[in-house]
């Protein structure tokens, strides 16, 4: 019974392979490590945030396969060879997105906490419909919650990214 | 010459916010850091019989327990100084109510200790609405207090007044007299970043302390007297924060990381969960506000009577400090020649109430903006005329006696109106917070 | 059914600690280089304290902006600041950071003097040059001054300020007296709003919301904050209740998903700002804060439109749609204008 119990108690571990914005990573995993565990605490990729941690927040939100999902609520062995790509990613050799800059131009970020999981949901919304209405834009982002308020600075840069993507 | 004051600019971090490049506390790792928990009341109110650690300890990874015992200065703080860092003389004021804390290796590890705390815990009778407790035989929240009732002038002062002019000359000299009860509810903060700390003692063995308060010297100053440390032995290190609202205006995660630290020498994170920072941190609390206001039938008010009553939860927070800013300005920006407010602060056993965006003027100013169009009503007045007509100017007084210089009520209606597509009088338009023409 | 109405209100926010006690401090250093190095002790939440601080700093030194590095990180040598908290920062910080522009001018101005060999009144300083007023071409740039007192001649060149509005003061008991002034700024909501009558769902349909600040130190960032407070002003006037029986605990909210705070759904698809200037004698170019004042503007104006919609003067907040539904029930099985839920307690008044 002791012998059991102790097995039991060994963390069943499991080294996962990813692509990390477009690079390989591995890191040490327990069964029970969400996505937003293993980017924060394992690999040191801080954008994605613990808001919440109970997928109500959005603040975690990365890309997965080129969808947004919340990181709070990806189970990690569920990435294993998979492309994830977080703000960290954004950015091409230094240069900002149009997205970024429209975020800036328009006081899309106070604080800022929110601010990753909003750009990663964005850049999800404008590849799936790149010329979207405001009350689309509403409906797709309603999951990234912003205390600070931005909503309405978020949305013209968002409308505005997609204008000059014309 | 090179001119910014007033020119649009973008956030100074801005581009190290849309990158992912700005770091928060959370982001903070120390080499060795371990976890902070804490065990909470499970009860609204009670006196601890027995708190046994001996099975927690056993649990693999546990480092151990800090309880009131190990602050080495003052348990309380705050700025009325009557929060307790950890639950004092082994009662418990509000459900979550921090007892102790456990140190251990990680958060599930942490987690599992507090659920092998044997807590024996004798419950108490509460009170939730602050109307029963100011009643004579009603609970104390506090033990050791005459009533629920704050004082707020020593020795025995629990009621707020302010006083303008003459208010029963006021309402004599009025056509109507229109009443109103209003009441505002509970609300937390919610600030994206929950309320986390990073502590850790540095090469020079001061205690370092990673904090996301609003109000840094103060709460140096505080955790100075909790640690019984002078300020060059803490560096505390703060000015980015995930957003606050006030609610990072009370120290809710310093003290017990700084707790932590000094009592087993690891450095330490305590970060709340969303559902510690949404339950147990201070709120907005509730209030009761009765109105009633003299007014001319033609739109000049002449007194306004305000009564407020205030929920400040277990605890003062700064909630005294707010009811008496809610009962100085929620007569609002009006120029009643006679005012009378009376307020009081009181004790339930609920979660501290103190600052929050608006802080109690919010409370004052919605009942008071709801009650002048209902003012507006009675007359059968426009509420903008209204509000024309005796909103403050230059040099009009305030009830605690300050006068008003710089008075912008008028423009700030008349661009309202203009961007909302709404077509003021011209009577209206020709008027200027500059003076009072009669008009 | 969906009924629509318009509403409006007029609020105040005081800026600044009341009873004084309130003070900020600041320090700017010129470096090597000539660039300048401002450090502040204000917190910055999101509101933008470091950013505006700075845009204080490079006009106050007249320099390009771009010299400029700012820094608000509390640490061992950061100057003090009573906090971010009572709207306080706007008013108070900029003069802290003028007091030292001042200092560090004057330092400059003394130091440029000796190099140039002219006196120290016929010193100009300017566009991050210190020139001879009777002849400008005799000059030494930020640069070459940072470079020669710094490396050259061993001095620090420094300057510090501090500033508050009021010392520490306390109300008369028995008047409420209070020997301070009040900064005060206005604000102006118009809401207009759809209510549901059969759910009792208020739907805010377009919202403008102007601010009277003294002057809008960085306009995009004033946009921001009056934006923003109607997240919280929203949430506090139809939707945020913590206990939603209160004073009753039970069925307390425990986690966010039950906490029904707005979102990109819930915020007006015509939202409006407007910035007044009205220039107030004690901020610095007539500055002052305002930024909590966004989220009470907002409340007043959504319950007057419902009133307006329906009928019904609600007077409590949240005014969730079950308490929309309950005074429109009321209303119609009794013909009541006004709705308190919690008529019961008033017994405890009586
Ligand atoms: S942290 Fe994942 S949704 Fe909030
Ligand atoms: S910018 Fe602060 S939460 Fe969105």
């Amino acid at each position: 019974m002791a012998l059991f119990a102790e097995e039991h108690s060994i963390p069943m571990t499991h080294i996962l392979s990813f692509q990390l914005n477009g690079a390989p990573v591995q890191a040490l995993v327990k069964p029970s490590d969400s996505l937003l565990d293993v980017l924060r605490e394992k690999l040191d990729v801080t954008s994605p945030k613990r808001g919440c941690d109970s997928g109500d927040c959005g603040a975690c939100t990365v890309l997965l396969e080129g969808k947004a999902v919340r990181a709070c609520l990806t189970c990690a062995l569920t990435v294993e060879n998979k492309q994830v790509v977080t703000v960290e990613g954004l950015s091409q050799d230094g240069k900002l997105q149009p997205l970024q800059e429209a975020f800036m131009a328009h006081g899309g970020s106070q604080c800022g906490y929110c601010t990753s999981g909003m750009l990663i949901s964005a850049t999800a919304l404008l590849a799936k419909s790149p010329h979207p209405q405001r009350q689309d834009i509403a409906q797709e982002m309603s999951g990234n919650l912003c205390r600070c308020g931005c909503y309405e600075e978020i949305t013209q840069a968002i409308l505005d990214t997609a204008r000059k993507g014309e | 010459m090179n001119q910014y004051i007033g020119k649009a600019m973008p956030r100074y971090d801005a581009q190290g916010q849309v990158t992912g490049k700005v770091r928060y506390v959370d982001d903070i790792k120390v080499p060795g850091m371990k976890c902070v928990k804490v065990l909470r009341s499970p009860v609204h109110k009670g006196e601890i019989r027995g708190l046994d650690f001996s099975r927690a300890l056993k649990v693999p990874g546990v480092v151990g327990f800090v309880t009131a015992q190990d602050i080495p200065g003052k348990n309380a703080y705050g700025r009325f100084q009557d929060m307790p860092v950890l639950a004092p003389e082994n009662r418990v004021r509000y459900r979550g109510e921090p007892i102790a804390a456990v140190v251990a290796a990680d958060e599930d590890t942490a987690l599992e200790a507090l659920s092998q705390v044997r807590l024996d815990i004798e419950e108490q009778t509460p009170v939730f609405d602050m109307f029963e407790a100011m009643q004579p035989d009603a609970p104390l929240v506090r033990h050791d207090s005459k009533s629920n009732l704050w004082v707020h002038y020593p020795p025995d002062i629990t009621e707020v007044t302010m006083v303008k002019g003459q208010m029963d000359e006021g309402m004599n000299q009025a056509d109507q007299v229109i009443e109103g009860r209003y009441s505002t509810g509970v609300q937390d903060h919610a600030p994206m970043e929950t309320n986390v700390s990073v502590a850790y003692r540095d090469e020079m063995g001061r205690l370092v302390i990673h904090t996301v308060s609003q109000t840094i010297y103060a709460h140096l100053g505080m955790l100075c007297a909790i640690l019984a440390m002078p300020m060059s032995r803490i560096r505390f290190i703060g000015g980015r924060v995930g957003g606050a609202f006030g609610g990072k205006n009370d120290i809710h995660t310093d003290h017990i990381a700084a707790l932590a630290v000094l009592k087993f020498g690891h450095p330490v994170k305590y970060r709340l969960s969303r559902e510690e920072d949404l339950q147990f941190t201070t709120k907005r609390g509730a209030f009761v506000l009765d109105f009633k206001t003299g007014v001319k039938n033609d739109g000049r008010l002449t007194a306004c009577r305000i009564d407020i009553w205030h929920d400040t939860g277990a605890y003062a927070g700064m909630s005294p400090y707010g009811l008496e800013k809610c009962a100085m300005f929620a007569p609002g920006p009006y120029d009643f020649p006679h005012i009378k407010v009376t307020a009081r602060t009181i004790f339930t056993n609920r979660p501290i109430s103190s600052s929050m965006r608006g802080f109690s003027v919010i409370n004052g100013q919605i009942a008071s903006e709801i009650h002048m169009n209902r003012v507006a009503e009675a007359l059968g007045m426009d509420p903008w005329e209204l509000r024309f007509t005796n909103a403050w100017r230059d040099g009009d007084q305030g009830v605690t006696g300050y006068k008003v210089r710089g008075a912008g009520a008028l423009e700030a209606m008349k661009k309202a109106a203009e961007l909302a597509g709404i077509k003021l009088p011209d009577k209206l338009m020709s008027m200027s917070s500059r003076g009072r023409q009669a008009s | 059914m969906k009924k629509t109405g318009v509403g409006m209100c007029l609020v105040l926010h005081p800026t600044g600690r009341k009873g004084g006690g309130d003070p900020s401090q600041a320090i700017i250093q010129l470096k090597p280089d000539g660039s300048l190095f401002l450090k502040v002790g204000a917190v910055d939440l999101g509101q933008g304290a470091l950013t505006m601080l700075r845009q204080v700093a490079a006009e106050a030194m007249d320099v390009d902006i771009a010299t400029v590095y700012a820094s608000n990180r509390s640490d061992d040598l950061a100057p003090l600041s009573a906090g971010s908290a009572a709207s306080r920062v706007t008013l108070v910080d900029p003069h802290a950071v003028m007091e030292a522009a001042k200092d560090l001018r004057a330092k400059i101005a003394a130091f440029a003097a000796h190099r140039l060999e002219i006196d120290v009144e016929n010193v100009e300083l300017a566009d991050g040059k210190a020139f001879a007023k009777d002849n400008p071409h005799h000059h030494m740039t930020f640069a070459d001054i940072g470079m020669i007192a710094n490396l050259g001649e061993g001095v620090i060149l420094v300057g510090t300020g501090a500033w508050q509005p009021a010392p520490v003061q306390g109300h008369d008991p028995e008047t409420g007296y209070l020997d301070q002034e009040s900064v005060i700024s206005f604000g102006c909501c118009v809401a207009e709003v759809a209510v549901d009558t059969d759910t009792g769902e208020v739907e805010v349909t377009k919202l403008v919301q102007v601010w009277e600040v003294g002057k809008a130190i960085n306009p995009l960032m004033v946009k921001q904050q009056i934006n923003g407070g109607l997240q919280i002003g929203m949430g506090f006037a139809l939707r945020e209740n913590l206990f939603p029986h209160y004073p009753d605990p039970a069925h307390g909210i425990e986690s966010l998903a039950d906490y029904s705070m707005p979102t990109f759904m819930d915020y007006p698809p015509e939202l409006i700002h407007g910035i007044e200037e009205v220039p107030h004698p004690m901020g610095v170019k007539g500055a002052k804060g305002f930024s909590e004042g966004s989220a009470t503007a907002p409340g007043p104006a959504i319950i007057s439109a419902i009133h307006d919609a329906v009928g019904v003067w609600i007077h409590e907040v949240p005014a969730t749609p079950e308490v929309v539904l309950r005074a429109l029930d009321a209303k119609e099985h009794g013909g009541a204008t006004d709705y308190w839920s919690h008529q019961d307690r008033s017994a405890w008044l009586a």
